[in-house]
């Protein structure tokens, strides 16, 4: 039993702790999964509950074939229950989106203590993209504008959202004709739950159309301004090194962990940690400083931009309160686990909830206000020394592996040239020589139904050992850094040509990206792709393909779905939440593919994601004309003549 | 690795910053920070730091802020392991190490070691820039190589330097191995140095490479009307029209590899003779960035792999080495096997149009005794006689393809040619001599270059070789009336006369706006291309850079605007000039590209103009020198009150005719009195005033518009009676 428990991940500091609660018998995901057993008939779709005549449960023979009370064919209610899962997930990305847009309101208007507006430059370039005029305006009115045009956008009622321009030109035209742009965020979220509402959309074609304008408000809406505000704020993320796991945690530290989704309180812990006044009293308490950690993407945003170590993934914590050296816990949205609150009864972790979006019973609630973050950050910080001397044991397992994260948009287009060459021409022409086969994003959760970390790692050292570069965002990001695939010495996985890349840049044959909000980051990086030339006009003629093989949110679905609306292959592992009606399943897959250029599939075996991932780049590469090796140009003064200078 | 690239490129860029620093402290204490600095004769202050960060450094005081700036360029050595990105870093690293270097080699113009002694020749002039700078721009120099450091053996570095000037790329030389400079092992060998033989040794330490990479600068400046601080463009511009490359021969250390970096960022490739690290992914260069181990017999054509450049030669089947580096090479006396022409015999070239069915391609005849046959030194008659056919020749072109006769034979390493038609002026040289080369070789030559160039109107070519004193007498006689009616049809067309101008926009790979009109009486402002040129290169290449353009409807016959004339213009300056005049400089006038042999400008005082060719590095009546006046006018705008000319238009009947034309000449250098006083002399006595030419001041009458005016009133210059130009 031990072992079956053990193997439910490949991470040797996890197993650890799962031994350690298998020993004190204490419940984690990993043994709940046991315990509590997929509904065959939810997870594929096949059931719905939108309105009391029901549920209507598609069973039995020719299950497919039946009907609803209602007459729903089996295609809308998995059409149906699709929508609802991404408008569940594009509004928690556009939510969080939301809130900084409201704190970059309140820095422009000096009512956020504390922040400030750390990159000029990005919000310059955004309020470009926004037409804010910028010319001889005071830094602070173009933020205002800035933050109230994004604001805008979530409640557009007319038109359509301001970062749809930054798309491939084909891309919008696609997305006009098939009549998916974008309009208001806010307004795209209500509309799918109002069609999927009985009695309206049903149309599994129509339903699904919408489904991916939904998601495109995620991620040209919510998300990108998530990003793009939390790199106004916090800082454009750059190249940094830092660890990763469990072993992180300092026995002789007052260990804060943060977990969650958002930067605005966990950037300024991050920065008030460092207050020697803090330091002093954590030291009059016994412990020798304070070490600030995280899980999750609230981790993620603090070590993209500051080098925090990150204790782990989704599925570790539960287990970093194991090790009964985490003094505080402080989570703010998303992804944060009810059985912490009973957890934390185990020992003297403190469990403080902060969102008033995001209350856990067991959980100590200090309400974060922006208004006034500095003094709150303080305070949980104090809170978490104050509970170090409590500690009752500890048993931190010493693993943990070196990361290089830090790859923002603006990182990568910098490293490719330095300050006065940036541009993407090198990963264009690495593409097009064949070094890099081609771009996989391998993204998205952990999921105890299968094994912990080992689809990521797997996918990953195989991509790049056949010259595909992966870009990592979030839980997968984690899962890949603890195997130390996101240092730059991970090369020696990578195939001759990926590593020639590597070494002439320097870089991890791995990109950290950012947090699961930051998979925008991907979406702009692959347009500058385009812009660049050499590899056709639009996101879907790039040898690129999205994996999501551990997932379990209707985040991820959310996030797989704008990829494929912006013209990717992305395949899902785990499960098919469609997969009892073979039509939705037909029309996601082929009928999107013809609609805009994009397909999503969900494979449960990894080596066939492998192939169609390949197979799908291969067919790329070759409609390119760059899937064979090319005699080299030489340019007589009349070819020089034809060569723009931008 | 890479890695070991950029860590040592970065310790480099660490070492050079920080001597910058020492030697900029030193100089201030000496000199204090209002002490001027700069390269002599220049106008782009230190060109690197001027293009790539706009800052124009004037005096000591003005370096600090730019060290500074490289300073903060300064990234960590990357580290052991976990390292972050570096070649990004090392590319900065590079930009700090030549910003450093360039501020230190315009300390020592003040605080020496003089940059220019011995063989060693510091920053290009400007005037130097511009006439070698145009190369760039036709091509006809198709870029560089930085050679960096010494070869093993001086003969290999002989080899190196005459394949590259085979090639017509330009040999910059800068640094040493282990104290020895491949400059100086070429001097050594008595090879010819300098911008002629486009063997340019800038200086023996490293940090002469920044004239290297200055002279590209400005080139991208002068000639790419790219503005300064535009460093992107600058350094694309560089990629994609300066095909030069890095050469490291022998040990690179750290210095040299920062030097390397900073080269990266133009595009230029290191390719070295040692073994050391590569960084083969292209992107920031066309191709590999740094490819080494490369066998020094191999290391010319790697380089031209892999800065992916293609240089067709034509084969010109003599015993010498041939190209167009070797046309600035002397044949000194005593070097002189034989000479033709010059006070002891006579020599003449002349070329006809014959008919197809009378010519015999590739047939070259010697009627009389070859250059064995006399005592070294000696002097021998000559006459070469070109004989073409071809179904699209036309009687124009002769004295165009005839002219071409010079240029051929001075390419040839260790011939010399001066002149032309009955004053031309041949010396074979005893090196040359005891290669081989015979006479024919001279028509071998001729037949190989004028297929290669003029393939397009010439199907056959046949040269007759003759060195029978009678013989040439003979033809001599014949030839001359030809000459005389050539010049005639020449003299007498005019603007009026043709239906058809030509444009040039040869330039617009640099000047994207700018466009050239061509007309018998205003050829372009380069110099280089007259009407007839124009004609005969649309009839060589009929999608080239020179298009007939119809006059169209006159529109003004006092400004010279034609309707055709100004559509043309719209359309090739992409819609940004709807008018043009080609006879004022007031009203619409020519917009310039960069390569213009002089400029005019306006004196208003004086209501005239004055005129400065390139080669005038001194101050001029209206303020600026040529080099800055240059920046004003060029890159394709129109800029009322100066233009661009070449010095023939000066003394054209159209020249500024719509403002007053030849008369309002006020001022010139006296070099270029000198040198275009024939022309002078004609024109002033078209006016009337005979000693005209006496009434414009030089710089030794005046060098401020206000002695530019008391001088005029002085002479009575005829402006003085003439009205307003405005």
């Amino acid at each position: 039993m031990t072992d079956e428990l053990l193997n439910k991940t490949v991470d040797p500091a996890a197993k650890e702790m799962l031994k350690y609660a298998y020993d004190n018998n204490i419940s984690t995901m990993f043994s709940r999964v046991e315990e509590m057993k997929r509904c065959p008939i939810g997870a594929e779709g096949r059931c719905c509950k939108n309105c009391s005549m029901g549920p209507c449960r598609f069973t039995g023979k020719d299950y497919d074939k039946k009907v609803g009370i209602c007459g729903a064919t089996l295609s809308t209610v998995a059409a149906r229950n699709l929508g609802r899962a991404i408008a569940g997930g594009a509004s928690a990305h556009s939510d969080h989106g939301r809130d900084l847009a409201l704190t970059l309101k309140a820095v422009a208007k000096g009512e956020a203590p504390g922040y400030e507006i750390k990159d000029e430059q990005k919000l310059y370039n955004i309020a470009e993209i926004m037409g804010v005029e910028t010319n001889g305006r005071d830094l602070k009115d173009i933020a205002l504008d800035v933050a109230n045009r994004a604001l805008e956008d979530f409640g557009r009622q007319e038109g359509i959202i301001y970062y749809v321009s930054r798309a491939p030109k084909r891309r919008q035209e696609i997305w006009k004709k098939s009549g998916i742009e974008p309009r208001g965020v806010d307004r795209e979220v209500v509309e799918m739950m109002h069609r999927t509402h009985i009695g309206v959309d049903q149309d599994a074609e129509n339903i699904l159309r919408h489904v991916l304008r939904t998601s495109l408000s995620d991620g040209w809406g919510g998300s990108m301004l998530a990003t793009d505000i939390s790199d106004i704020l916090f800082g454009t993320p750059k190249a940094v090194s830092s660890t990763m796991n469990l072993g992180v945690l300092k026995e002789d530290e007052v260990n804060l962990v943060i977990h969650g989704h958002e930067p605005t309180l966990s950037e300024m812990i991050a920065t008030v940690a460092d207050d020697p006044e803090l330091i002093d009293y954590a030291k009059s308490k016994g412990a020798k400083g304070i070490n600030l950690t995280g899980i999750c993407c609230t981790a993620i945003e603090v070590l993209m931009r500051q080098g925090v170590p990150v204790v782990g993934n989704f599925l570790q914590q539960e287990l970093a309160i194991l090790t009964g050296a985490v003094d505080a816990m402080v989570v703010d949205i998303q992804c944060i686990i009810q059985a912490l609150g009973k957890l934390v009864e185990t020992n003297h972790t403190e469990l403080i909830t902060t969102s008033p979006k995001a209350k856990i019973p067991g959980a100590t609630h200090i309400p974060f206000d922006e208004h006034n973050a500095p003094e709150i950050a303080k305070q949980i910080i104090m809170k978490a020394i104050d509970n170090f001397p409590n500690r009752n044991g500890t048993r931190i397992p010493k693993i943990n592996s070196p990361i290089v994260a830090g790859f923002s948009h603006e990182y990568i287009n910098y490293m490719l040239g330095g300050k006065y060459r940036a541009s993407f021409r090198p990963l264009n022409d690495a593409i097009v020589d064949g070094r890099i086969q081609g771009v996989v994003g391998v993204v998205g959760c952990n999921n105890p139904r299968v094994t912990h970390d080992k689809s990521h790692n797997y996918l990953v050292k195989e991509l790049i050992s056949r010259d595909y570069l992966v870009a990592q965002t979030g839980c997968g990001a984690i899962a890949c850094s603890k195997y130390g695939l996101l240092t730059p010495e991970a090369m020696e996985h990578a195939g001759e040509g990926l590593r020639s890349i590597c070494e002439a840049l320097g870089i991890p044959p791995v990109l950290h990206l950012g947090s699961c909000v930051d998979n925008s980051r991907v979406l702009t990086i692959l347009t500058q792709v385009v812009h660049e030339g050499g590899l056709g006009d639009d996101i879907s003629d790039l040898p690129a393909a999205g994996i999501a093989p551990e997932w379990m949110s209707e985040k991820a679905l959310s996030i797989g779905t704008y990829f494929v609306a912006s013209g990717l292959y992305v395949l899902f592992g785990v499960g098919s939440p469609v997969g009892g009606s073979s039509e939705v399943t037909k029309i996601i897959s082929n009928g999107w593919e013809k609609l805009i250029g994009g397909k999503l599939e969900f494979e449960p075996d990894m080596d066939k994601i492998l192939e169609k991932t390949i197979d799908h780049i291969q067919k790329k590469r070759k409609a390119l004309g760059i899937h064979e090796k090319k005699e080299r140009v030489l340019f007589d003064m009349e070819a020089r003549r034809a060569l723009e200078i931008e | 690795m890479s890695k070991i690239i950029a860590s040592a490129a970065i310790r480099g860029a660490h070492q050079k910053v920080k001597e910058a620093q020492e030697m900029l402290d030193k100089a201030l204490e000496q000199f204090g920070p209002k002490q001027e600095v700069e390269f002599p004769n220049t106008g782009y202050y230190l060109p690197i730091i001027y293009g790539i960060t706009g800052i124009a450094i004037k005096t000591l005081g003005d370096m600090q802020p730019v060290l500074d700036e490289a300073e903060k360029l300064l990234p960590p050595i990357p580290k052991e392991k976990t390292w972050l990105p570096y070649l990004a870093n090392a590319l900065d690293a590079g930009m700090a190490t030549l910003f450093a270097e360039e501020i230190m080699e315009a300390i020592k113009y003040i605080m020496g070691p003089n940059p220019v002694q011995g063989i060693w020749l510091g920053a290009a002039e400007d005037m130097t820039l511009r006439e070698r700078g145009i190369e760039f721009v036709d091509g006809s120099a198709p870029g560089f190589a930085a050679v960096i450091g010494a070869t093993p053996t001086n003969d290999m570095a002989v080899k190196i330097a005459r394949e590259l000037q085979q090639k017509s790329i330009y040999v910059f030389m800068s640094g040493n191995t282990n104290g020895k400079a491949f400059a100086e092992q070429l001097a050594e060998e008595g090879v010819d140095l300098g911008w002629e033989t486009r063997l340019i040794p800038f200086g023996k330490e490293i940090g002469a490479t920044v004239y290297s990479a200055g002279f590209a600068i400005r080139v991208a400046l002068t000639f790419g009307g790219v503005k300064p601080g535009d460093y992107r463009r600058i350094l694309l511009h560089n990629k994609n029209r300066i095909f030069a490359f890095v050469l490291a021969l022998g040990e690179v250390d750290d210095e040299k590899y920062a030097n390397a970096a900073g080269a990266i960022n133009f595009g230029f490739p290191t390719i070295a003779d040692t073994d050391i690290p590569a960084i083969l992914p292209r992107g920031v260069c066309t191709y590999e960035h740094v490819v080494p181990s490369i066998k020094r017999e191999e290391i010319v054509s790697k380089g031209i792999e892999v800065r992916g450049l293609k240089i067709t030669i034509t084969e010109v089947p003599v015993p010498i080495p041939y190209g167009p580096a070797f046309e600035g090479e002397r044949v000194r006396k005593e070097d002189m096997h034989a000479e033709f022409g010059g006070t002891k015999s006579k020599c003449l070239e002349f070329l006809y149009t014959k008919d197809l069915t009378e010519v015999e391609d590739g047939k070259i005849e010697l009627i009389g005794p070859d250059v064995d046959t006399i005592e070294p030194g000696a002097a021998m008659p000559l006459a070469i006689i070109v004989e073409v056919a071809g179904r699209d020749m036309q009687p124009d072109f002769e004295p165009i393809l005839e002219r071409q006769i010079h240029h051929f034979t001075n390419y040839g390493h260790g011939l010399l040619h001066i002149g032309q038609r009955d004053i031309a002026w041949i010396r074979i040289s005893k090196d040359a001599y005891k290669s081989g080369f015979k006479i024919k070789d001279i028509g071998k030559i001729i037949h190989a270059k004028m297929h290669s160039d003029f393939g397009a109107i010439l199907d056959k070519v046949q040269v007759k070789l003759y060195t029978d004193e009678k013989k040439v007498e003979e033809l001599l006689k014949l030839a001359k009336p030809v000459y005389k009616i050539r010049d005639d049809r020449i003299g007498a067309l005019t603007d009026e006369s043709v239906d058809t101008f030509y444009s040039c926009t040869l330039c617009q790979s640099f000047a994207p706006n700018h466009v050239c009109i061509i007309s018998p009486e205003r050829p372009g402002l380069c110099g280089a291309y007259n009407w007839l040129d124009g004609k005969a290169s649309f009839q060589i290449n009929p999608t080239g850079p020179n298009q007939p353009v119809k006059k169209g409807e006159l529109l003004d016959n006092h400004l010279g605007m034609w309707k055709g004339v100004n559509d043309f213009v719209y359309k090739t300056s992409h819609q940004t000039l709807s008018t043009f005049s080609a006879y004022s400089m007031i009203q619409d006038p020519m917009t310039s590209c960069g390569c213009f042999e002089t400029i005019v400008a306006v004196l208003p005082m004086t209501g005239g103009v004055m005129v400065v060719p390139r080669e005038h590095p001194d101050m001029t009546p209206c303020g600026m020198k040529f080099s800055t006046l240059a920046g004003s006018v060029g890159g394709g705008v129109q800029t009322p009150g100066f233009i661009g000319v070449s010095k023939f238009f000066l003394t054209s009947k159209k020249f500024i005719k719509a403002d007053g034309g030849f008369k309002r000449l006020v001022w010139m250098p006296k070099m270029m009195k000198e040198e275009i006083k024939e022309a002078l002399q004609r024109r002033s006595e078209e006016i009337g005033t005979p000693d005209f030419i006496d009434k414009i001041a030089t710089e030794e009458d005046a060098v401020t518009e206000e002695e530019v005016l008391e001088f005029i009133q002085k002479v009575g210059h005829p402006v003085l009676e003439m009205e307003s130009m405005f």
